[in-house]
């Protein structure tokens, strides 16, 4: 159980408050509701370039880093295809560092051209080492647009391209922050040795000031449904054969989407999931085969990866994993299957109450969806689900005409 | 109202750190039991922690094929039915391989655990090994490698360790045919020899009600023997190589991944918490001198970073990047101006307040909860050192000079004698 308070500043900053008395430290979470399914297919990439070039200085501190660490204070960022989150740890002590840092880059950036220049060239070295120098680093990029025809998570965070990171305009940046960066646009979580009154009047004094600015309406070009099956193969440096399905499913607020977080793990979560033990250990197919969900807000993707041992030709790797499905679409599962993988995450969920971090990252991801308080309830949820229910979400979900097979080969020297 | 938003808020500097300290149990069989009891929620994790064996040229890969393989049966279980009866209880059974341990943990709620800890003494008792799970788990691990071995900066570290650390636990690159060495029979010796209770170390942290204890101590004490085999830890010494330049080529790379550095002194001499306050200052932070040159200013990298390791048998200190293909030389020849510049020039103050700070925040950051005291305690516990260590730690960080750390750069920083290691082009 995840206590907290909540209050919303005029401007419409969402604040959210959860003390924690059992540890020095505090955090200073705050995610903006912007992500790459929010950018121009013609300048793709750049939430996450941005999101480099908030830590290139805000309007009245030139240097966002070297305070914060000055107070002892370590801070980060994401970006993925929905959100893009910052967050600071520091002594509780110093708390009121993290508001002025926070509230001075929401009010606005400095904009440099140095700072623009220097970042596009860390984030092609980040594009390199991540996606084009590594073996299969670049599936992702021909997985997505196989998968979606018309939502912008066809392209992935770092973006389509090298050149639309090479050509983004300082223009471009001041047009981005201003459509996204705003106080209703985001949501904020102080949590740790904090108190309620002491975040209210902080927050007040640091962030009441900053213009609410245009609410911004999102509007995305919805994914249709799939009714055909796509395939590719690509051959390429690689010292393994993989494969790669791909599923289209539902949304993060589809009734089922604890069915098919149970449905992955019963295929795919440890040592005892179905995959592992009968793809790699009884018919010995695959040296490693996953099965995963992006989880994404919007439509998302169940995704099957494995790399066949050497001797395993491609159709016999597919037909394996085929089978798996089969078998999952018309055999009952057995309960205690089911109690297998609902014990694991009510477990994961108590675990992760460990950490600070993870509770504050997790207070504004559910906020966001547009309850904090469903953190609390997620146990149950998962524990509501039937077997007859992820029988029935396999046979919707697992069909040729819903599947996007990309087969990766290893080119022969 | 308008605010000040140009001056930074007032602060505070961090007084001291308060760090939980175990209450210690020996038990009967030789076996050490430390508990850290604190906490809200109802779970513990427990770590069996294995002292390695003497590393033997012949049969290279004991040590980390006997602790990867503890999970794959016993004479009364098997792979299944040990991940079954775990993951059935919402446990996580971990193993882990290290330099100078290995390790087995469990981390359970405290209701499951008297299912979930007859499991762990099943497999530290009594694992068998099977010959077709080794033979899976060979095959695999080769295929796994053919994947690490494209990647450049898994070359690189396991080139410099070689290097390092010559025919050691250290220095091991295993390649598909060191896996030819794997036996069944030396592996039972193997695991007979150190998974023994003189040879365990026991921690668990956690919300430890006295029953949860008891359980595990009475599971783990009298009916847990030592054979008649004495385990041993002891190491052949190190020979570092003569070579200190390694270049890989790799024609199509992007990106060059470069690692260099050095052996120095480990956690047990006095100068080490200094030496960590010159790593961090050049490369152990996100403001570090190499970052700010190399990643903010010239934008060779998406990241660079120093770094040091202390193992029972060495330490070393050193430097790790991927830089664009085209870049590299220079990369390289500003990795050594900023050497040089420790050694020649004083740190300005203010650059040595902010790093004290930070470094003082990131060591109160670091203890998010009870497993966080844990791992700070076997930092000291097997390196042989009493808590003293870490009020030496936080003085040295409060007070030590900018010309100390300037005397300490060149002692032991010296670029000529940097072992240099590039993979891909250069």
């Amino acid at each position: 159980m995840v206590k907290f308070n909540r209050f919303t500043l005029d401007n419409g900053l969402r604040v959210i408050v959860h003390e924690d008395h059992t540890t020095p430290m505090a955090v200073l979470n705050i995610l903006y509701d912007v992500g790459a399914r929010d950018e121009n297919p013609e300048q793709t990439g750049f939430a996450h370039l941005f999101e480099h070039l908030m830590f290139g200085g805000s309007v009245n501190i030139p240097s966002y880093d070297e305070p914060l660490q000055r107070v002892g204070g370590e801070n980060n960022a994401f970006t993925s295809n929905d959100i893009t989150n910052y967050y600071i740890t520091l002594p509780s002590a110093n708390i009121e560092t993290a508001f002025w840092l926070e509230s001075d880059r929401m009010l606005s950036l400095a904009f440099s051209e140095k700072s623009l220049e220097v970042q596009r060239n860390v984030v092609i070295e980040e594009f390199k080492q991540r996606y084009l120098n590594q073996p299969y680093g670049d599936v992702w990029l021909k997985l997505r647009p196989m998968v979606y025809k018309k939502h912008p998570y066809q392209w992935a965070t770092i973006g389509k391209e090298l050149k639309h990171i090479e050509d983004a305009k300082i223009e471009d940046v001041k047009a981005f922050f201003k459509k996204h960066y705003t106080p209703q646009n985001a949501i904020m979580v102080v949590g740790g040795d904090i108190n309620l009154d002491q975040v209210k009047q902080l927050t007040e004094k640091w962030f009441g000031p900053i213009p609410a600015g245009e609410k911004y309406v999102r509007n995305l070009p919805q994914e249709p449904e799939q009714h055909d099956e796509r395939r590719a193969t690509v051959t390429a440096k690689v010292p393994l054969n993989d494969v790669y399905i791909a599923f289209q499913m539902g949304d993060r607020l589809d009734k089922t989407y604890y069915v098919a977080e149970l449905l992955s793990d019963i295929l795919s979560r440890g040592n005892s999931s179905r995959l592992y033990r009968s793809l790699v250990k009884e018919k010995q197919i695959f040296s490693e085969v996953h099965a995963y969900m992006t989880g994404s807000l919007d439509k998302g993707m169940f995704v099957f990866e494995g790399k066949p041992l050497e001797n395993i030709s491609i159709e016999m790797a597919e037909a394996a994993i085929w089978d798996e499905l089969e078998k999952i679409k018309t055999i009952d599962i057995p309960a205690d299957e089911l109690t297998k993988v609902q014990n694991k995450t009510e477990s994961t969920m108590i675990f992760s109450e460990m950490s600070l971090l993870d509770k504050a990252m997790n207070l504004a991801s559910f906020e966001l969806l547009g309850d904090a308080d469903l953190l609390n309830h997620e146990t149950g949820k998962y524990l509501q689900v039937t077997a007859a229910q992820i029988k029935e979400l396999a046979n919707n979900l697992f069909r040729k005409d819903n599947s996007s097979t990309l087969i990766y080969l290893a080119e022969k020297v | 109202m308008t605010i000040d938003r140009i001056t930074a808020p007032e602060f505070r500097a961090i007084d001291n750190i308060n760090l939980l300290r175990p209450a210690h149990q020996a038990l009967d069989n030789g076996c050490n039991v430390f508990c850290f009891n604190s906490g809200d929620q109802e779970l513990v994790r427990i770590e069996w922690i294995f002292a390695n064996q003497r590393f033997n040229p012949e049969k290279p890969l004991l040590n980390i094929a006997v602790n990867t393989m503890l999970t794959e049966g016993t004479n009364t279980m098997t792979q299944a039915q040990i991940s079954d009866k775990v993951d059935f209880y919402g446990a996580f059974l971990q193993v882990d391989y290290g330099y100078d341990n290995s390790l087995v943990t469990l981390y359970s709620l405290n209701k499951h655990l008297q299912h979930t800890l007859p499991v762990i003494k099943d497999i530290l008792t009594d694992s068998i090994f099977p010959e077709k799970e080794l033979a899976t788990y060979i095959r695999n691990q080769q295929q796994k490698l053919q994947v690490s071995m494209q990647k450049n900066d898994y070359v690189a570290r396991r080139n410099f360790n070689k290097a390092l650390y010559g025919d050691t636990l250290y220095g091991l690159g295993a390649d598909a045919d060191t896996y030819k060495t794997l036996h069944r029979e030396d592996m039972l010796a193997h695991f007979k020899q150190m998974y023994q209770p003189s040879n365990c170390t026991i921690i668990i942290s956690g919300k430890i009600e006295p029953q949860i204890l008891e359980l595990i101590t009475d599971t783990f004490d009298k009916s847990w023997t030592n054979p008649d085999v004495k385990p041993d830890a002891t190491q052949p010494e190190i020979k570092s190589s003569t070579e200190h330049f390694y270049f890989t080529e790799k024609p199509d790379a992007l990106q060059s991944a470069i690692r260099m550095g050095l052996p120095v002194i480990n956690r047990t001499h006095p100068d080490f918490p200094a030496l960590q306050v010159l790593n961090t200052v050049l490369g152990g932070y996100f403001g570090s001198r190499l970052m700010a040159n190399i990643r903010e200013d010239k934008g060779y990298t998406y990241g660079i970073g120093s770094g040091m390791s202390s193992l029972k048998h060495a330490g070393a200190m050193f430097i790790a990047t991927e830089v664009g293909a085209d870049v590299c030389k220079s990369a390289i020849a500003e990795i050594e101006k900023e050497i040089n510049l420790l050694k020649s020039d004083l740190i300005p103050d203010e650059e040595l307040s902010l790093v004290r700070n930070y470094m003082l925040g990131s060591l109160l950051g670091s203890l998010e909860n009870v497993f966080s005291h844990a791992d700070k305690f076997k930092n000291l516990y097997f390196a042989g050192l009493d808590y003293d260590y870490y009020d030496r730690y936080v003085e040295t960080v409060k007070t030590i000079s900018a010309e100390r750390l300037k005397e300490l750069a060149n002692v032991y920083l010296d670029f000529d004698a940097f072992y240099k290691v590039i993979v891909g082009k250069y």
